[in-house]
């Protein structure tokens, strides 16, 4: 194959690198073709925000109907409700996440029985391996309202048994739990191998200064953890406004009661296309929140870049 | 492979020590337990005979031990078996694609002579930032690319995720130039140094791109739900999503009409279905744990 090693560095041009490098071009081109059509072609489709979409037209060719679709999202009045819905759920899970992964990988960390560190690990990543039409089964194991675990109990001690699928209010938390349930374990496993990484100089030199265990954990691991949070964090962040439709739509399985306090924007665009078959208000939806989420990631990471060039993502 | 130090243990069972051990082991072992008793419970109920279910529900400790619930999902077991047909067969052609994939994509952005490496990395990157929404996209796939009742639907949706191609890119920077320059002045080129030498030297990387691969493809329903109406195409979870949802409708009109209804599912049916559809991926697990670590170990830190 033609490759010339010997020849003199200039910066290359077009033409040079193609004929230079057209082995990796077209060993990047599968991964590029399947982006284009997958990715950058729907994002086009954005037009269909303002348009009303008719088979026949698809999606370039149907009728232009200028704001048409948002002024009906508006009228419609459920976008605020689960706008907030998303961001409020999302902030718990970051927040509480964070808290659950640091602190489970550095009790991990600290942990000298090896067998059980090793088990508790795997048992900690069974959540992880479930799907959420398992983890649905599970929920309606333990709370459906005649034979779950849950009322069984409580019928048992005497007390009346309780509807979870009647109570919108019980819900946030026990969802919130869900997903700490399901994602904790994969999620130490990043700042566990962060923790690893770290200089044991820096452990030994506190212990001989005399600090203790619990010292070292405040002021040497959390502080080296930050940029790795920050990272995960910013990630996060980034998706502020998209829910994790697995967890709404299955466990809570589209019940018009529990809407108010379990209704997220992917649940809400899902139900408009799918459910309703309005193309042109669940476009909308989507545009909407997909510039939410542009908005919300740049302005982060132009404000972590300012503070902190470091942990800025890109 | 990078090595960390291991300082040989000097250990002394200080106040603050035993303190941390034991607040590790309360809190880790209590939420290991949270995390196994769930799971417990299904597979407690699915060994459970029915007619103990219905009299006495769902329970704790094992009553009595029968395999009635998994005989009568392998009864009728066409269905069952075609569904796990379906999974097993997208499953092992799906993440074959995606390793290849995310991997020589990878391999390709991780090559320092490359000019335009850093352009094509913004161009995956910014996907991941701005999206068309779902409509655009479900119109392209159901419209443009035919994947109604088609494999593709269950197949290509999956099949390339750029966090993927990321850890590849950042596994493979971390394999010595050396080794591919060496090459290229005994005359491979960039293909034959992928497939001859980086694969092989990539082997936690492929076990971790696999497993994650594997687990989207094997937990899919989302796919299946809204590509899929023909009942041969059915994949494992949304066979199962459709036995639990089936029940639950049927037992609104049951209670709704008093009427008895004998078709549907029975309740340790639907454990013993979530257990079948949940063991073997389960099980895979344990195999590629160490590989798992070690392969998150290079690449999500560097986001």
């Amino acid at each position: 194959m033609a490759v010339n090693a010997g020849k003199p560095r200039v910066k290359p041009r077009f033409s040079q690198t193609l004929r230079k490098h057209w082995i990796l071009l077209l060993m990047l081109l599968p991964a590029v073709v399947y982006v284009v059509i997958f990715n950058y072609i729907p994002m086009t489709g954005i037009v269909l925000a303002f348009k009303n979409y008719q088979y026949s037209g698809g999606i370039y060719g149907s009728p232009w109907v200028g704001i048409d679709n948002f002024r009906f999202l508006h009228i419609g009045g459920k976008l605020g409700m689960v706008t907030r819905n998303t961001l409020l759920y999302n902030l718990a899970f970051i927040f509480l996440g964070v808290v659950f992964e640091m602190g489970s990988a550095i009790l991990l960390n600290e942990m000298i029985f090896k067998r059980f560190k090793k088990l508790s690990q795997t048992l900690m990543f069974l959540p992880y391996f479930l799907s959420w039409v398992v983890v649905g089964a599970i929920m309606y194991n333990i709370f459906n309202y005649e034979r779950g675990i849950a009322n069984h109990a409580i019928r048992a001690l005497g007390g009346t048994p309780f509807d979870l699928y009647n109570s919108p209010l019980s819900w946030p938390p026990i969802l919130i739990f869900l997903k700490l349930w399901k994602s904790t374990g994969y999620g130490s496993v990043v700042y566990l191998a962060a923790i690893s990484g770290m200089d044991q100089e820096m452990f030994e030199a506190a212990t001989i200064d005399g600090a203790n265990a619990w010292q070292k954990i405040r002021h040497i691991t959390i502080p080296s953890l930050v940029p790795t949070m920050m990272v995960l964090v910013l990630l996060a962040i980034g998706n502020i406004f998209r829910g994790d439709f697995g967890l709404f739509y299955q466990t809570v399985k589209s019940s018009a009661l529990l809407q108010p306090t379990t209704d997220v924007i992917d649940t809400y665009v899902f139900r408009l296309l799918i459910n309703n078959g309005d193309y042109g208000m669940s476009a909308a939806a989507g545009l909407y929140q997909s510039v939410l989420c542009f908005v919300t990631i740049n302005l982060c990471n132009f404000l972590v870049k300012k503070v902190q060039p470091d942990y800025a993502l890109y | 492979m990078s090595t960390i130090k291991r300082h040989p243990s000097r250990r002394v069972w200080t106040a603050d020590a035993i303190a941390v051990n034991v607040t590790s082991v309360i809190v880790i072992g209590l939420f290991a337990l949270i995390c196994l008793i769930p799971f417990y419970l299904v597979v407690i109920a699915s060994f459970t005979p029915e007619s103990s279910l219905i009299r006495d529900g769902y329970p704790i400790v094992p009553r009595a031990f029968s395999l009635e619930s998994y005989a009568l999902c392998l009864k009728n077991p066409t269905s069952v078996l075609m569904a796990y047909a379906n999974t097993i067969g997208v499953t092992l052609f799906g993440t074959l694609m995606a390793i290849l994939l995310s991997t020589m994509t990878g391999y390709v952005l991780s090559r320092p002579e490359f000019p335009w490496r850093n352009k094509f990395s913004f161009f995956f990157f910014f996907t991941t930032l701005f999206n068309g929404g779902l409509v655009p996209w479900y119109i392209i796939c159901i419209r443009y690319l035919d994947m109604k009742n088609s494999y593709l639907g269950l197949v290509l949706p999956l099949m390339f995720s750029v966090w993927n191609m990321i850890i590849a890119k950042s596994f493979m920077t971390g394999i010595p130039a050396a080794i591919a320059e060496s090459a290229k002045i005994d005359g491979a080129n960039d293909f034959i140094i992928f497939v001859r030498l980086f694969l092989p030297l990539s082997k936690p990387l492929i076990a971790t791109l696999g497993l994650f691969s594997a687990l989207a493809y094997w937990n899919d329903w989302y796919n299946c739900m809204i590509f899929i109406t023909d009942e041969n195409m059915f994949n494992l979870q949304y066979f199962l999503q459709r036995m639990l949802g089936s029940a639950q409708a049927m037992r609104l009109v049951a209670e709704k009409s008093g009427i008895d209804l004998p078709s549907v599912p029975l309740e340790g049916m639907k454990m013993a279905m979530t257990i079948i559809a949940t063991g073997p991926i389960v099980l895979l697990y344990p195999f590629v744990q160490r590989y798992f670590v070690k392969g998150l170990t290079i690449g999500a830190v560097k986001g």
